[in-house]
């Protein structure tokens, strides 16, 4: 079958539509936006080059320094609670499920429905059901005889990232469960039931066995969860607005961009200092991306039962 | 060896995943019901079911006067519809020839596609407003269809390249012998992969439809605003108006839960085959 002619056309109409539309609409506006980054606005209103300025700027002054710090620790934050709450939780799940438990199917298509909820919508709905006004959480906690712990959850500088974590942790436990299960799943039945002849429990048998053969999945849902985090936006923008508040306690890096961007309040929007926001987003995504294929990804190998 | 503490075992195992569906469920639960009381009995009792008494449809009336939901619907299902399709068709023509042909550049452009599967697409925002607004497609519902083909072209190219690798070779050789041409050929493998199509149309499904951060962006004149963002300006603004707000949530729900019904079977199967690794 001798398929080396020089470029064969056929291979080019084949490929051009999707790198057409892929590189117009996604690459290139990647790379403009990063060479506006670089630019200012002149008087007249015109680009010029002005290389790190923008960065610098965001780095060194006060005004743009402590709102990004706060952002990007916020964005830590809201990462570690779905790194200790979520995907445990999704980890367990899926062992559950694993177990081949009756009716397995019908768990895991209802506890992932959160999932394919718009996080607008998801985040409204907490919002009413936190609210004193409806007095949903006063009530829940008040049966269980905690009624005095109720707070405004999303209204207090203290508990609005942490209960704003939890709401995501929640919508989406879902996703690390199916990819955790589909892992399990694949364990062939004979290493677990050897095991149990010998005499392991459940316990054991998580730790020495299963555990050590979803190591490759637990790394795709911690680059997954924190590519997804780092990129969120939408759900402290319906809940809490595009100031995050209280006082900026919620704002993450999508709401700090969408805010410099567009500007607020009496701070008009800008592209280039938005384009500098975006460009630190990529190099934190890029930097964690890194480590999962270098740090990780490498070390591991593929299972082949 | 029978485990004397299995029924134990499996009993607890059903109450924690019961236990645990049931607070996934209780907030959508919560909100569709009460969307069908009347205020009062919102507040004084907001885990009863509606009776003759207390049914009222005086939230979705508000609605129906203050905002287009039906425009809104229709955008959405234009845009997902649209960027579905158009992900199918080009990226299936791209794996065809990334699966088929050894070529020299076979490696750097799946290497190339692949950058997007890691890199949101939203970090290039600030250029494609640029873009869009050259282009003059802002407020259309092309540029919304547009960067959400962009967006979905690189998962739809890994997954669909993996499958097609695997449709047996002598079957398009016997074709090629009867005289097929590539793209006959093509056509010919298109059904065979069918499932992957579907799990691949069920994945990039969901962030098309609930996304807020484009629309709001590109799109967001009364004429072009999905349903997401729709129900996003109508809650801000009925955010005391309780019937109102809870019928909104719950119709803005619906198509999402009624379309997850339907392709839960293709999602989970993505999902769960290693669609993703």
């Amino acid at each position: 079958m001798p398929r080396r002619k020089p470029f064969p056309i056929h291979i080019a109409i084949f490929l051009a539509p999707a790198l057409l539309v892929y590189t117009l609409f996604m690459i290139y506006p990647m790379f403009a936006s990063l060479w506006l980054s670089l630019n200012n606005a002149t008087a007249e209103g015109k680009d010029h080059f002005v290389g790190l300025a923008n960065y610098q700027t965001l780095l060194t002054n006060e005004q743009w320094s402590r709102p990004l710090w706060n952002a990007l620790g916020n964005n830590f934050v809201f990462f570690i609670f779905h790194m200790l709450v979520q995907n445990p939780v999704g980890l367990f799940l899926a062992v559950l499920l694993a177990g081949r438990v009756r009716g397995g199917w019908v768990y895991r298509t209802l506890i992932f429905t959160p999932a394919i909820l718009s996080v607008v919508l998801i985040g409204f709905s907490w919002r009413m059901i936190l609210s004193p006004a409806w007095g949903i959480s006063h009530g829940l906690l008040s049966a269980i005889g905690l009624g005095g712990l109720d707070k405004p959850w999303l209204g207090l500088e203290s508990t609005t990232l942490p209960t704003l974590s939890l709401i995501s942790v929640w919508q989406n436990v879902g996703i690390p469960m199916m990819l955790f299960l589909a892992a399990l799943i694949r364990i062939p039945d004979e290493f677990l039931e050897a095991a149990r002849v010998d005499g392991a429990g459940a316990w054991r048998i998580f730790w020495r066995i299963q555990l050590p053969l979803v190591l490759p999945t637990v790394g795709i849902v911690a680059v997954l969860t924190f590519v997804g985090n780092f990129n969120a936006f939408d759900l402290i923008y319906a809940s809490q607005g595009a100031l995050a508040g209280p006082n900026f306690a919620a704002d993450i890096m999508g709401t700090f961009f969408y805010r410099t961007f567009f500007g607020f309040q009496l701070q008009p929007g800008s592209p280039y200092m938005g384009a500098a926001v975006a460009g630190v987003m990529l190099l934190v995504i890029l930097t964690g991306v890194l480590i999962y294929l270098f740090g990780w990804q490498r070390r591991l190998q593929n299972i082949e039962y | 060896m029978k485990n004397p503490f299995r029924p134990l075992q499996v009993a607890a195992t059903h109450f924690v995943l019961m236990a645990y569906t049931a607070l996934a469920l209780f907030p959508v639960l919560l909100v569709a019901v009460n969307s069908f009381k009347d205020k009062l009995v919102i507040f004084s009792s907001p885990y009863s079911l509606p009776n003759g008494k207390t049914f009222t449809l005086v939230g979705y009336q508000t609605l129906a006067e203050g905002a287009h939901f039906d425009r809104y619907f229709l955008n959405s299902l234009v845009v997902a519809l649209g960027s579905i399709f158009l992900i199918l068709f080009v990226s299936s023509l791209a794996s065809f020839a990334l699966s088929e042909y050894t070529f020299k550049l076979n490696t750097f452009l799946s290497l190339f596609l692949a950058v997007g599967i890691m890199v949101p697409i939203r970090l290039g925002t600030v250029g494609i407003l640029e873009l869009a607004k050259q282009l003059h497609l802002i407020d259309t519902l092309w540029i919304l269809i547009l960067v959400y083909t962009a967006q979905g072209i690189p998962l739809a190219v890994f997954v669909l390249t993996q499958f097609m690798r695997q449709v047996p070779r002598d079957l398009k050789d016997a074709a090629r012998i009867d005289g097929a041409g590539e793209y006959r050929i093509y056509s010919l493998i298109l059904p065979l992969v069918r499932p992957a199509l579907g799990t691949v149309a069920a994945i990039s499904m969901i962030p098309i439809w609930n996304d807020l951060w484009f629309p709001l962006i590109l799109a967001s004149s009364d004429k072009s605003k999905t349903i997401v963002l729709g129900a996003q300006v109508f809650l801000g603004q009925f955010v005391n108006d309780y019937n109102a707000v809870l019928a909104a949530l719950t119709l803005a729900m619906l198509p999402a839960v009624l379309l997850y019904l339907i392709f839960s079977q293709q999602l989970i199967r993505g999902l769960t085959s290693g669609a993703i690794r």
